[in-house]
């Protein structure tokens, strides 16, 4: 294999990478090896922290419950950041400068502020202003500090998309008679949307990992605040936060590989223009996100 | 109409803000380090390096940094007694657990920009060089980094923001950060749409300039290919 960095090794490079392997083997197996030692001397390796995973109980009473309402928390941001960020995305590529300019404002100013401080604001703002239960007020918090965020991460995303489209397109709708509104409408946000859609699926990540801010910081029920309870319940810390983590990392990278096959399948499909952007297009902004949309 | 702002101590608001600043330099800084070295292991000859790089990166990214940072709290600190040499002084040592944390997290970023900064560079380039006689160093050193370092610019200052963002997180531990500190105003104050609009625009101080400059150097350094 070749690469910019090394060439196809010779003799002394392969002698060089047997030796680096060993060094690296040896180092790895120092590191678990501690690692274990430290679990062990906590007991946090007894059975008795473990074996709650394996019965109902601890799912149906704690964890299941915390991811659905994880779940159900990405839904709804998605559901109502999608065609708010569409509307933004379309504004800030108005011809008119009276409604480009807010537009862009309005992005920017919400890219900039941590979701964690949207979230709070709105807890705050919900309660002081709203009839609501608590849990609701939480999980309308969480969602709309979701929301703002990634409207506007994925007004950018929409913006891109547009942009990225063949401006013949454009050309051939004005040509027909179309109208600007029917030419965005019907001819460039449908294909926009497609050509990102990879990308606004895994923007999906982003929002899973920042519902779990609202389960420390406002109290919302999703997994990690689940976790807090179960921990709590059978006195297991860190078995806990293990099988919270390979929760989340199954769930993201269910999302992450959904969006690369759909990615593919939109680049071998023969009916769009040949644009596809992938999630990497977002990724500078949205993929860092937590309180950033925490990347 | 601002005299609030001065019925908090415990930070103050300046100090709120200049430990947000604290957390974003240390952890830059740390993340920077070990994403290098993380970014040296996946572009490695040797394919077990190259694998516990991807591992590292793909694990870390899809955890939560809420997870990560209270697990460096509860995990770390409560069960296995990492104090980070703070001796005692527990808001130092949530401090200095913040930053192992976000290290831990946005190390698996700066990996991947400094990645896709190698990859920026042509093959061709390197055949070429090592055609006209160049050593490894020199090809790394002439050819490969200064064009990648170029081309990671942009892609590291959006790293930089969202880490600035992501340092609110820390108030998830009770370090004393801004995040920290509007919760405890807009909960006790009644002017919530004021310090809302104060810790946002503190926010925005703090990541549009970031953003601006480096947008613009990476513009003016990009190589144009």
């Amino acid at each position: 294999m070749s690469s910019v960095l090394y060439d196809a090794p010779g003799p002394r490079a392969k002698r060089r990478n047997v030796i680096l392997t060993v060094v690296f083997v040896v180092l790895l197996a120092l590191l678990s090896w501690w690692l274990w030692r430290a679990l062990d001397s906590k007991n946090q390796l007894e059975w008795k922290l473990w074996k709650p995973f394996f019965t109902s109980e601890a799912w149906t009473t704690y964890l299941l419950p915390g991811l659905a309402n994880t779940l159900k928390a990405m839904a709804f941001s998605i559901v109502i950041a999608l065609p708010l960020g569409a509307l933004f995305g379309i504004a800030r590529l108005s011809d008119h400068r009276w409604v480009r300019i807010p537009a862009g404002a309005v992005v920017e100013f919400f890219r900039a502020i941590p979701v964690l401080l949207l979230m709070l604001f709105a807890n705050e703002i919900i309660a002081r202003s709203m009839d609501v239960t608590t849990e609701q007020r939480q999980l309308y918090a969480v969602v709309t500090g979701l929301v703002l965020y990634n409207a506007s991460v994925l007004a950018e995303v929409v913006r891109a998309g547009i942009l990225a489209l063949p401006k013949g397109q454009t050309e051939a709708a004005q040509a027909i008679g179309l109208r600007k509104g029917q030419t965005m409408g019907s001819i460039l946000l449908p294909q926009a949307v497609t050509v990102m859609l990879p990308a606004i699926v895994s923007q999906l990540v982003v929002i899973v990992k920042d519902t779990a801010l609202g389960g420390v910081m406002i109290g919302f029920t999703e997994l990690l605040n689940g976790r807090q309870t179960l921990a709590a319940f059978y006195a297991n810390p860190i078995p806990s936060f293990i099988v919270v983590a390979i929760i989340y990392i199954v769930l993201n990278f269910l999302i992450t590989s959904f969006a690369s096959w759909l990615e593919q399948r939109l680049r071998k499909g023969k009916k769009s223009t040949g644009a596809v952007l992938g999630p990497e297009t977002v990724q500078g902004t949205a993929a860092t996100g937590a309180g950033g949309g925490t990347m | 109409m601002f005299d609030f702002l001065s019925n908090y101590n415990d930070p103050t608001f300046l100090g709120a803000f200049w430990m947000t600043v604290k957390l974003t330099v240390f952890s830059a800084i740390g993340s920077l380090i070990w994403g290098t070295l993380l970014a040296a292991m996946r572009v490695s000859p040797v394919p077990l390096m190259r694998g516990f790089g991807a591992v590292y990166v793909n694990i870390v990214r899809n955890i939560p940094l809420t997870v990560i940072i209270v697990f460096s709290s509860l995990g770390l600190a409560d069960i296995f007694r990492v104090t980070m040499g703070a001796g005692g002084d527990v808001k130092l040592q949530a401090f200095r657990l913040a930053i192992l944390g976000f290290v831990a997290y946005t190390a698996a970023f700066v990996c991947e920009a400094l990645r896709s900064g190698i990859n920026t560079v042509p093959v061709g380039q390197a055949e070429a060089a090592r055609a006209i006689g160049l050593s490894f160093s020199q090809v790394l050193g002439l050819i490969v980094l200064p064009q990648a370092f170029r081309a990671v610019i942009g892609p590291l200052a959006n790293v930089l923001i969202a880490l600035t963002k992501n340092t609110t997180v820390a108030a998830a531990i009770g370090v004393a950060e801004a995040a920290y500190l509007m919760k405890g105003m807009i909960e006790k104050d009644a002017q919530t749409l004021l310090i809302g609009a104060i810790f946002a625009f503190g926010f925005v101080v703090l990541t549009l300039p970031t953003g601006l400059i480096l947008g613009w150097l990476s513009k003016r350094l990009a190589v144009k290919r």
